[in-house]
């Protein structure tokens, strides 16, 4: 999904010859670089995008689950769903800070989102219309933002790729957890593996447009290439989550909504058919089932939450005041 | 004797399942993000002591429930826990509040059932203890600086004071079941929790600018599953699965 | 609107032997809450035994611009090594 914070990324950059070559040389050698460190004004302003992407999509990320804890089924199954989508609300949090180092504010992130000026993940504003759909979402949202990252961990920058080894290693049981449901889903009543098929209907095609366009359609790929902030185009990510996710589905015996998907003994890889590039624009465009539900959410969460943040200062400088005095009386 | 502490058990476990219900309910929506990630913990405390309660009284009573039987399986005059916990939401100070009237119940409740001579409610008291003191530490902090910060925050405070003290009188009622309990030396009475539940509220009362109002019509009915109109609601949510698929496995 | 809630570092101690190392930021209004956030948000899968926050704002770092002159002349300095030292193997461990 974090592919997308590319997309209308602008990485023109004005420093001279000598700086930027100094500066990917220091690329090319592997070095991380930190947030004090000099560098090219479109690396920096495409990390804060991406990065600030990433968050917002962790965030907006736990709306379509927490639409499900309440009428979780089990009481296993709630705690596990009520922890992942509070590790989501962590991730996102790591996110921001690991933004914040580059100069921006969690505050004005958040503003650019509720503002639309900032996007989030597509996939994000589909409906959870049962319970296997929460199965689909931890096996194949989960299961592709996993695919996507890993290879984040060895991002060039370096509070990136930290935020995002402490999210893979919590995120671990996220893609179980999906996957868990969708196999007791599968083995259960016919009723129950109708549920789990229908929800790998809806989500599977959704899945697969989490990696964006196509290279051929992505305009600033190579430049993000070339400076390691993406390690695998979006095409080679996609490739590797279609690989890896089909034989999962025939495992629980599951089939995929695709009648051109096969097997292609020679490249050793799953052939499949064409994504609807019209629908995924639309929904990053803001025309999906949920755009507006998810946005009016966090505008909500955030407007009814002033007063709250506002009295907390409001107490921190009163608190802050009467210590002052005591310590003046004190003297 | 083991029936009644099954229904001892369930009792208990009702107030946290419904407490922790109503406290999920915030994740994805809290005023700050680190807030979305406290909240979570606390629900996930009380779901945790609401299992190891239902799953104790389906063993003790024996006939063969399990924990998700006896949580979603019942109708709603057979939910016993108190009025205080599945009350709406409302807005941050009044859910601040409803944790910490609760928590503060409950943690000089638990420190006495570490001692029961059920060794299995022993346990699970000496395990919530220590949530129960965060959950007490962190509802508390907020509603002193909600108390104390602005205008509107003081005021919304108040109001949920206002709200939900009719609520507490509840916690501390004692009735036939408590009793022969606390004679068996397994559970103590209710009433016993209250000078520690008003010491407890009276110093982050003092602390925050808010007064404990007189109560002349104290709510009550929870314990005899007589619940108000939202319950039905609360429990339409959580019984949606089991009752829509009867008999299927999650 | 109100001014944004300060941004606090978070640093823990896995366990009782080992420094407190950094693990992240919150934001937060005050040290009380910094305190609850950081526990609430860095240590949720037992990852530590002790929590210190630190405003940001109290925080200064070096200039990286002054990497070169901080930390480039303690390169030369390899008598600070034991393995400048040669002493003889019948001497044992030293």
């Amino acid at each position: 999904m974090y592919s997308q914070g590319l997309i209308g990324a602008n990485a023109t950059t004005d420093e001279d010859e000598e700086f930027l070559a100094r500066f990917q040389a220091r690329i090319d050698a592997e070095e991380k670089i930190e947030p004090n460190d000099a560098m090219p004004e479109g690396y920096r302003r495409t990390l804060v995008r991406q990065i600030g992407q990433h968050a917002h999509s962790e965030i907006v990320g736990m709306l379509p689950e927490g639409n499900w804890i309440t009428r979780a089924p089990s009481l296993r199954r709630k705690a596990a769903l009520l922890a992942k989508i509070q590790d989501e609300g962590g991730h996102g949090l790591y996110l921001y800070a690991a933004a914040e180092t580059l100069g921006v504010s969690r505050d004005e992130m958040t503003e650019e989102l509720l503002s639309g000026k900032a996007k989030y993940s597509s996939i994000f504003n589909y409906p959870t219309l049962t319970w296997a759909d929460i199965g689909a979402i931890g096996w194949l949202v989960d299961g592709a933002a996993i695919m996507n990252q890993i290879p984040l961990c060895r991002c060039s920058f370096g509070p990136y790729a930290r935020a995002m080894i402490r999210v893979c290693k919590e995120e671990s049981f996220h893609q179980r957890q999906g996957y868990e449901i969708m196999m007791t889903l599968a083995k259960g009543t016919p009723e129950q593996k109708e549920l789990a098929q229908d929800a790998l209907n809806r989500w599977w095609w959704p899945s697969l447009m989490m990696f964006g366009p196509s290279d051929s359609a992505s305009e600033h790929s190579d430049q993000n290439m070339k400076w390691k902030i993406k390690r695998f185009t979006n095409d080679q990510l996609r490739q590797n989550f279609v690989n890896a996710t089909v034989p999962q589905g025939e495992h629980i015996g599951l089939k995929m909504p695709d009648p051109d998907l096969k097997w292609n003994e020679k490249t050793g890889d799953y052939e499949f058919g064409e994504i609807n590039w019209d629908e995924f624009w639309r929904v990053v465009k803001g025309g999906g089932p949920m755009n507006r539900e998810r946005i009016a959410a966090r505008r909500k969460a955030w407007e009814d939450g002033a007063w709250v943040r506002e009295a907390a200062m409001a107490h921190a400088q009163k608190r802050q005041a009467r210590r002052d005095a005591a310590s003046v009386a004190a003297e | 004797m083991q029936d009644r502490i099954a229904l001892l058990a369930i009792r208990l476990a009702d107030d946290h399942l419904v407490l922790g219900h109503r406290v999920s309910e915030w994740c994805g929506h809290a005023p700050v993000l680190e807030e979305d990630l406290a909240m979570p913990n606390i629900a996930l405390d009380l779901i945790g002591q609401a299992r190891s309660l239902y799953a104790y009284a389906g063993e003790v009573e024996g006939k063969g429930r399990d924990e998700d039987m006896i949580a979603y399986l019942r109708r709603e005059r057979e939910y016993t826990n108190c009025l205080l916990v599945e009350r709406p939401n409302g807005d941050f100070a009044e859910t601040m509040l409803k944790i910490l009237y609760f928590a503060a119940y409950m943690e000089p409740y638990w420190q006495a059932m570490t001692g029961s001579k059920d060794e299995t409610l022993a346990a699970i008291a000496a395990k919530a203890v220590k949530e129960t003191a965060y959950h007490i530490r962190h509802a508390g902090e907020w509603v002193i600086r909600l108390g104390d910060g602005t205008e509107e925050s003081a005021g919304r405070m108040q109001a949920a004071v206002e709200l939900l003290h009719p609520y507490t009188a509840e916690l501390f009622e004692n009735d036939d079941l408590t009793a022969e309990l606390a004679n068996a030396g397994i559970a103590s009475e209710p009433s016993d929790m209250r000078a520690e539940w008003d010491r407890t509220i009276g110093a982050i009362f003092a602390e925050a600018g808010l007064s404990q109002p007189d109560v002349p019509f104290p709510h009550s009915g929870g314990r005899n599953g007589e619940h108000g109109e939202a319950m039905g609601f609360l429990l339409a949510d959580l019984q949606h699965m089991q009752r829509t698929f009867p008999g299927a496995s999650w | 609107m109100n001014a944004e809630l300060p941004l606090w570092e978070v640093f823990i101690r896995p366990r009782n032997g080992l420094a407190h190392k950094h693990a992240g930021s919150v934001h937060a209004s005050d040290d009380v809450m910094a305190l609850h956030a950081a526990r609430d948000v860095y240590t949720r899968r037992g990852e530590g035994v002790s929590i210190w926050v630190v405003p940001s704002a109290a925080m200064t770092a070096s200039d990286p611009s002054e990497k070169d002159q901080n930390f480039e002349p303690t390169a030369s300095k390899i008598y600070r090594h034991p393995t400048f030292y040669e002493i003889p193997e019948e001497v044992g461990n030293m």
